[in-house]
C-alpha cells in the first residue's frame, strides 16, 4: 500500500522526515518497507517559455530556441522537435540537469552551434500521457496549464510528494486505504484526525427510484449493497491533483468516473464500481449466484466461464459484473456514458478469495474485499464519490439512495483489565495510557472499562488483542527484558537424537561429508533406478500441485537424492567424493488422508580411487559398532535392481534388516551420466535405534597369555568367508579369542576354481595358561569341519 | 705393590682417555678388571704381603679399581651420548614438508548453524521436538487460527498432496502437537524442513528449515519473549548485538512481533546487506494466541506462552557469507569443503 503525504495531510496535520516518519510508523505496527520521493530522481529542470524558434543554420531538422527560464538571460537550446512553437511553456533542462532515467544533460553544442540544455519530453521526465493526458507521447511536453516560469517543475506539475510503502499484514484491511492509515498516523503522532463528511447536491426532482432497485439473493456472500445515480456525466480527464494522487499509489488514472472510483478505493480502502446505466436492463440490479458454465466477459475483455459458487451483479437479464472482482465489458463506462450507478457493497471476503482463486484473476477490489471489509464502510465512501462527481463537475446525482442492508453484525465489546495487561506483558503501564490509546484508534471505552471495538477493527476480538493494541502504542521497545521465571526444565537431546548425532559424527570422522537435498523428487528417477514397473517404492506421496515434474513427489529412497548429487560431483570434476545424508524417506500408507510413515535413512555413498565395496562396508561396519549395534551379518544380495547383483550386501541383524551396502549397478550409473564405480549404503535409522546397546559393561583384562595361530584355508570360489568364519567360530570354542582373515589369494598355485583365504586366530583362556594340545585339538576340528564343506588346509 | 697399582691406574686411565668407542672401553674393563685381569691379578698376589700391609694396600687397590670403573662409566657415557648425537643429526628431517592427513567428513553448514543454535537453547532448558512434514491442513493451518479461506494462507504458498494434507510450510504445527502431547510447562524448539511453492532462486527455495520454538507455562510475560530471545541473539551473534522488536501480525499468536538485529555489516547506518534499514530482520514471534491454547486444550486464563519461528538458511547464508541459496542444496563436494 502507497501512501502519498500530500494525501494523508488531508487528514492529519503532520510533516516530518521520511526517515524518522518510517521508523515510527514501523515501532507501531505500520512497517514501511521503502519510501521515495519523485524530486530525488529528477533535478535542474524547470519551466521554460519558448520567445523565438530560428532555424539552424546547418541542419535542416533541428531548430534553435531561446527559451526564458525565468533568470535574465535566456537560454538558447538547440532541438529536432516538431511540435515546439513560440510561446510554448515547457520543461528546461539547465546545464547539469539530471533526468529519472539517470541522465545527465550538459551543455554543449550541435551541429557547431551552443545548446545550453535540452527541453524535454514526458518519457524524459519518467511520465506517461496517463500523468498528463493532453500531452504526445513523442514530441517536447507542452504544459497546458498555468505555471511559472522558471520554477522548479516538480513543483510546477505538483509531485513534490514523499511516497511511503507499507507492508500491511492481513488483518488490517483497514489499513489499505489514506484514511486507516491517517488513523494509524494520528494515533502514533498523537494528532487529531480529522474526519471528513462527504457533502453534495442531488437534484430534488429526480430519484433513484426512477432509475433502479436492488435485489440481494444470497445475503450471506453480500451483507451490504449501497447505490447512487448520476446523470448527465460529462467523461473527461481528471483533473492534475487527482491524477497525481493516483500516480503516487501506482495507479493509472483513465478518466473522470473510473478514477473516482480508484481514488474512493484508495482513500477509504472500499472498492467501487461505476456501471454505465445504459446498459442496464430492467431498471434493475440484481445479486445472486452465477450460473454453472455461464460465460462472463470482464471489462479486459476475457471471457470467464463462471460457476454457482461464484457470485454476480446482474440486471433483469444478464450478469454485469463478478461480484468483488472485475466489471463487465457489457456494462464499462466510456466517453459516450450519460447515467451511472454507483456500486459500493460488501461482499464474503472467503468467496471473494475462492471465486479469484478459480478464475485466475487477482484485482485490486478482490484483494482487499478477501481480507473481510467493514460493511459500515460502505456509504461513506458512495458519498465521497458522488462528492468527488460535483467537485469535478462531472455530473449529477439524483436524490435518494438504495441501500439494502443485511449485515448484522453487533460491535463487539472486551473488558480492559489493566492489571492483566500489565502481568501478560510484563510491563507497568498506567490505566490511563491504555484507555487514551485505544481512544486515539477510535475504540470506544466508558468508566467501567468496557471497550466497544470499531466496526473496521474486526481482528480485535479478546483481551490478547487490546493488550496489543496498547502495547504497540506505548512501545515495544519499553517492553523490559526478562528471563522466564518456571519450574526447570532439563534442556537435553533424547536417546534418539543422541544416536543421530554420534552416528553423523562417527561418519563425518570416517572422511564422509554430509549432505542436504530435497525431499521430492522426480518420479523418473525411479525409472533411472531400475525399479521394475510395479516396485512398491515407487508408490510415492504426490504432490498435486508442484512447482515441475523434477519435484513433484516425494522420495522413498534416499538413493534417488544420493545418486543425483554424486553425479553431480562427478561432473564437477571432484576426483574423489564420500558423502553422507540423514534423510528422510516417505512411505506412503493406505486409506484417504493417511499421513505416510517419515523414516530417517543414513544414505552414504562414494566413489573415486580411495573408495571400493571394502572401504564402504568398513565405513559401515565400524559406524554401526559406534551406533551399538555388534554382530550384524552381510547376506550376498543378488535381486536388488539398483545394485550390483555380484557386489552387494544385505545388512542384517538377528531377523531385522539394517539396510543395504554394494557397489551400484554399471547400468544405473550410466543413467546419471557415471564414468566411474560408485557404491552407496543404506542404513534404517529405526532398525540401529532399535538394536542399539549403549551400556558398556568392563571386562577385566586378560591374566593369562595367548596363542596365535594362522591357517590358510582352499576352498571352492562359491564358498564365502563368512562360511569359514562361522565354522572356525563354531569349532574353536570358548577358548577363541579373536579371528581375522589377513590375505586372500588366488592365482598360479591352487587350482582355478579355488581360493585361499588365510585367518589369524587368537586362542586364550581367562583362568589359565592354555598348552599347544589344547589348541591343536582345536585346530584339528576346525579342519576337519572344513574338509565337510570341501575346504583343506593349504600347507 | 703400590706402584704397581698406581702404575695400573695410570695406564687405565690413558688407555680410557684414548678410547674412541663403546667395544674398546668393553675391552679395556676385561684387561683390567675382568676374571683375568690386571688388577685382578694384582689383588691375587695380596695374600703374599704381610697382615698390618694387606689392609692398607687391600684399601688402595679398592680405591683404584673404583677410580678405574667411575672412569670407565665416565667415558661410556660420553661415548653413547656422543654416538646418539650424530644418530639423531644423520635423522634430521624436513619438517617443514606437509603432515599426513586422516581424512575428515565436514558438517553440512546448515548443520553446524543450526547444532548451535540447539545448543544454545538446550542452555537455557529446551528440549527439542519434531513433527511430520506431510501434515494435515487443520495442524498447519486451522488449529493455529488460519481457518480455510484465511487470507493469512496467501502469504504462504502452499503444496497439497490432497485437501486435507499438504507439506507443512511452517514449523509451527509441531507447537500444536506438543501441546495436544506433553504435559505443561513445554520449553521446547523445533527445528524441521518446511516447503512453500516458491521458484527456485539465489534467495529462495521449496524446501528450506525453520526453527520454532514454543515456551508455555503460568504467568510467561511478553517480557521473557523479548529476554529470551535477546539472550539468544547475543548468544549467536555476540554480546554486542543490538536487537529491536517491532510489531507484527502473526495469525497463531498475539500481540506478534518480528525481531531485528542491528546491521552488523554498517552498525544500522543503512547498508546493502540491510537493504537500507540499518536492521536485519531474523525472527518473527509472540505471545500464543489464546485461541490456539484453546484449540489445542490449554485454558488460557490459567497458562500463557510464547512462540517463535526463524528461518536458517538465512541466518547461515549471512554467517558465512553465502550469497546463493542453491549452493545449499547443490552439495558440491568443493562447497562443503569450506566449513
Amino acid at each position: 500500500m502507497n501512501l502519498s503525504v500530500n494525501w494523508l495531510n488531508d487528514f492529519v496535520d503532520i510533516k516530518t522526515d521520511p526517515k524518522d516518519f518510517a521508523d515510527k510508523m514501523t515501532m507501531s505496527g505500520s512497517k514501511v518497507e521503502t519510501f521515495d520521493n519523485y524530486k530525488n530522481h529528477i533535478s535542474n529542470v524547470v519551466v521554460g517559455k519558448i520567445k523565438k524558434i530560428e532555424k539552424h543554420p546547418d541542419a535542416q531538422k533541428l531548430v534553435i530556441c531561446m527559451v526564458d527560464v525565468g533568470c535574465d538571460n535566456e537560454k538558447q537550446i538547440v532541438t529536432g522537435a516538431t511540435n515546439v512553437f513560440e510561446g510554448a511553456v515547457v520543461p528546461v533542462c539547465l546545464d547539469g540537469a539530471v533526468l529519472p532515467n539517470g541522465t545527465v544533460i550538459k551543455k554543449g553544442k550541435l551541429r557547431g552551434v551552443v545548446s545550453e540544455g535540452m527541453l524535454c519530453s514526458l518519457g524524459e521526465l519518467g511520465l506517461t500521457t496517463h500523468n498528463f493526458p493532453d500531452a504526445i507521447e513523442d514530441g517536447i511536453f507542452i504544459i497546458n496549464f498555468p505555471v511559472e516560469i522558471g520554477q522548479d517543475i516538480t513543483t510546477a506539475l505538483q509531485l513534490d510528494d514523499d511516497v511511503f510503502e507499507f507492508e500491511i499484514t492481513p488483518n488490517r484491511p483497514d489499513c489499505l486505504s489514506v484514511i486507516g492509515l491517517a488513523r494509524e498516523v494520528s494515533a502514533t503522532y498523537g494528532l487529531t484526525f480529522k474526519r471528513h463528511t462527504p457533502k453534495f447536491t442531488t437534484d430534488k426532482n429526480d430519484n433513484i427510484s426512477n432509475y433502479l432497485s436492488v435485489e440481494i439473493k444470497n445475503p450471506k456472500l453480500c451483507p451490504r449493497y449501497t447505490a447512487r445515480v448520476a446523470k448527465n456525466i460529462k467523461i473527461a480527464p481528471s483533473p492534475l491533483w487527482l491524477r497525481d494522487r493516483l500516480h503516487a499509489c501506482g495507479v493509472r488514472p483513465i478518466n473522470n468516473i473510473v478514477d473516482i472510483t480508484n481514488y474512493v478505493m484508495l482513500e477509504y480502502g472500499q472498492p467501487m464500481h461505476a456501471f454505465d446505466y445504459a446498459c442496464l436492463d430492467g431498471k434493475s440490479i440484481v445479486v445472486r449466484n452465477a450460473d454453472d458454465n455461464e460465460i462472463f466477459m470482464t471489462l479486459d475483455n476475457q471471457k470467464r466461464k463462471l460457476d454457482s459458487s461464484m457470485l454476480v451483479i446482474a440486471d433483469a437479464h444478464k450478469s454485469v459484473g463478478i461480484a468483488g472482482v472485475m466489471g463487465g465489458a457489457n456494462s464499462e463506462i466510456t466517453d459516450d456514458t450519460k447515467t451511472i450507478v454507483f456500486e459500493s457493497a460488501n461482499f464474503n471476503g472467503a468467496n471473494v478469495r475462492h471465486t479469484s482463486k478459480k478464475l485466475g484473476m487477482r484485482t485490486d477490489a478482490s484483494s482487499k474485499f478477501e481480507k473481510g471489509l467493514d460493511p459500515c464502510l460502505t456509504m461513506a465512501a458512495l458519498d465521497r464519490a458522488c462528492e468527488l462527481v460535483e467537485l469535478l463537475n462531472a455530473g449529477e446525482i439524483a436524490d435518494g439512495v438504495i441501500d439494502v442492508n443485511m449485515d448484522n453484525r453487533t460491535r463487539r465489546t472486551i473488558k480492559l483489565e489493566p492489571k492483566w495487561v500489565n502481568e501478560f506483558l510484563g510491563t507497568d503501564i498506567s490505566t490511563q495510557f491504555m484507555v487514551d490509546s485505544l481512544k486515539s484508534l477510535e475504540f470506544e471505552v466508558d468508566a467501567d472499562l468496557n471497550v466497544t471495538v470499531p466496526s473496521f477493527r474486526d481482528d480485535v476480538e479478546e483481551k490478547a488483542d487490546l493488550a496489543e493494541e496498547i502495547v504497540r502504542l506505548y512501545g515495544y521497545d519499553k517492553i523490559p527484558s526478562t528471563l522466564v521465571n518456571m519450574e526447570t526444565t532439563q534442556g537435553m537431546l533424547t536417546r534418539e537424537q543422541t544416536l543421530m548425532k554420534t552416528i553423523t559424527e562417527t561418519l563425518i570422522a570416517q572422511g564422509a561429508s554430509e549432505i542436504c537435498t530435497y525431499s521430492f523428487i522426480s518420479p523418473k528417477i525411479y525409472d533411472k533406478l531400475h525399479y521394475p514397473a510395479d516396485d512398491i517404492r515407487r508408490d510415492s506421496v504426490v504432490i498435486s500441485n508442484p512447482l515441475g515434474e523434477d519435484t513433484s513427489i516425494m522420495r522413498t529412497t534416499s538413493v534417488a537424492s544420493m545418486m543425483s548429487t554424486l553425479a553431480l560431483n562427478y561432473n564437477n570434476r571432484n576426483e574423489s567424493v564420500c558423502m553422507f545424508e540423514p534423510a528422510t524417506v516417505y512411505i506412503k500408507n493406505d486409506g484417504i488422508d493417511v499421513l505416510p510413515d517419515e523414516k530417517t535413512e543414513f544414505c552414504i555413498g562414494c566413489y573415486g580411487k580411495e573408495y571400493d565395496f571394502f572401504t564402504l562396508k568398513g565405513i559401515v561396519q565400524q559406524t554401526l559398532e559406534i551406533a551399538g549395534v555388534y554382530g550384524c551379518k552381510y547376506i550376498p544380495q543378488t535381486q536388488n535392481p539398483t545394485f550390483h547383483p555380484g557386489r552387494t550386501a544385505d545388512i542384517v541383524k538377528d531377523d531385522s534388516v539394517i539396510g543395504i551396502v554394494g557397489e551400484i549397478h554399471p547400468l544405473v550409473c550410466k543413467e546419471f551420466g557415471f564414468g566411474e564405480k560408485t557404491y552407496i549404503a543404506v542404513l534404517d535409522f529405526n532398525v540401529i535405534f532399535a538394536n542399539s546397546v549403549t551400556e558398556k559393561t568392563y571386562k577385566p583384562l586378560p591374566k593369562f597369555p595367548a596363542i596365535t595361530r594362522d591357517i590358510a584355508v582352499v576352498c571352492k570360489k562359491d564358498i564365502n568367508s563368512a562360511q569359514i568364519e562361522d565354522i572356525i567360530v563354531n569349532r574353536a570354542g570358548n577358548i577363541l579369542e579373536s579371528v581375522k582373515l589377513f590375505d586372500v589369494y588366488s592365482g598360479s598355485q591352487i587350482s582355478d576354481d579355488c581360493i585361499s583365504l588365510a585367518y589369524a586366530m587368537v586362542f586364550r583362556a581367562q583362568d589359565r595358561t592354555l598348552s599347544d594340545q589344547e589348541v591343536d585339538s582345536k585346530i584339528n576340528k576346525i579342519i576337519n569341519a572344513l574338509a565337510e564343506i570341501g575346504a583343506s588346509i593349504r600347507s | 705393590m703400590k706402584e704397581k697399582l698406581e702404575q695400573i691406574r695410570a695406564l687405565a686411565k690413558d688407555l680410557i682417555d684414548k678410547s674412541s668407542d663403546l667395544k674398546e672401553i668393553e675391552d679395556i674393563r676385561v684387561k683390567f678388571l675382568g676374571k683375568k685381569g690386571e688388577l685382578t691379578a694384582v689383588l691375587r698376589g695380596m695374600g703374599a704381603l704381610s697382615a698390618q700391609e694387606r689392609p692398607v694396600v687391600g684399601a688402595f687397590a679398592n680405591q683404584v679399581r673404583s677410580d678405574i670403573e667411575t672412569a670407565l662409566e665416565l667415558k661410556k657415557k660420553d661415548l653413547s651420548e656422543a654416538e646418539i648425537r650424530s644418530k639423531l643429526k644423520a635423522e634430521k628431517i624436513d619438517v617443514t614438508m606437509p603432515g599426513k592427513i586422516k581424512k575428515l567428513g565436514k558438517k553440512h553448514p546448515l548443520s553446524l548453524v543450526l547444532d548451535e543454535i540447539k545448543e544454545i537453547f538446550i542452555g537455557m532448558g529446551f528440549q527439542i521436538a519434531s513433527g511430520p512434514e506431510v501434515e494435515y491442513d487443520k495442524y498447519n493451518f486451522e488449529l493455529l487460527n488460519m481457518p480455510k479461506d484465511h487470507p493469512a494462507r496467501d502469504t504462504q504458498d502452499t503444496f497439497y498432496i490432497t485437501e486435507n494434507v499438504l507439506l507443512r510450510t511452517q514449523t509451527s504445527p509441531v507447537q500444536v502437537h506438543v501441546m495436544e502431547s506433553t504435559e505443561l510447562p513445554i520449553k521446547i524448539i523445533a527445528p524441521g524442513r518446511v516447503y512453500r511453492s516458491d521458484e527456485v532462486d539465489a534467495t529462495h527455495s521449496p524446501l528450506f528449515h525453520q526453527i520454532e520454538g514454543l515456551v508455555i507455562d503460568k504467568n510467561i510475560r511478553m517480557s521473557d519473549l523479548k529476554g529470551t530471545l535477546d539472550l539468544f541473539a547475543k548468544r549467536l551473534y555476540g554480546n554486542d548485538t543490538v536487537t529491536r522488536f517491532r510489531p507484527h501480525h502473526f495469525s497463531f499468536t498475539e500481540p506478534s512481533a518480528e525481531m531485528d538485529i542491528c546491521c552488523f555489516s554498517c552498525g544500522g547506518r543503512g547498508c546493502r546487506l540491510c537493504k537500507g534499514e540499518g536492521w536485519i530482520e531474523i525472527l518473527g514471534a509472540g505471545m500464543v494466541h489464546p485461541k490456539v491454547l484453546r484449540n489445542c486444550g490449554i485454558d488460557p486464563d490459567i497458562y500463557s506462552g510464547f512462540a517463535f519461528g526463524m528461518g536458517l538458511e538465512r541466518i547461515v547464508m549471512r554467517r558465512y557469507n553465502i550469497n546463493d541459496m542453491r549452493l545449499l542444496f547443490e552439495n558440491d563436494q568443493r562447497f562443503l569443503n569450506q566449513f
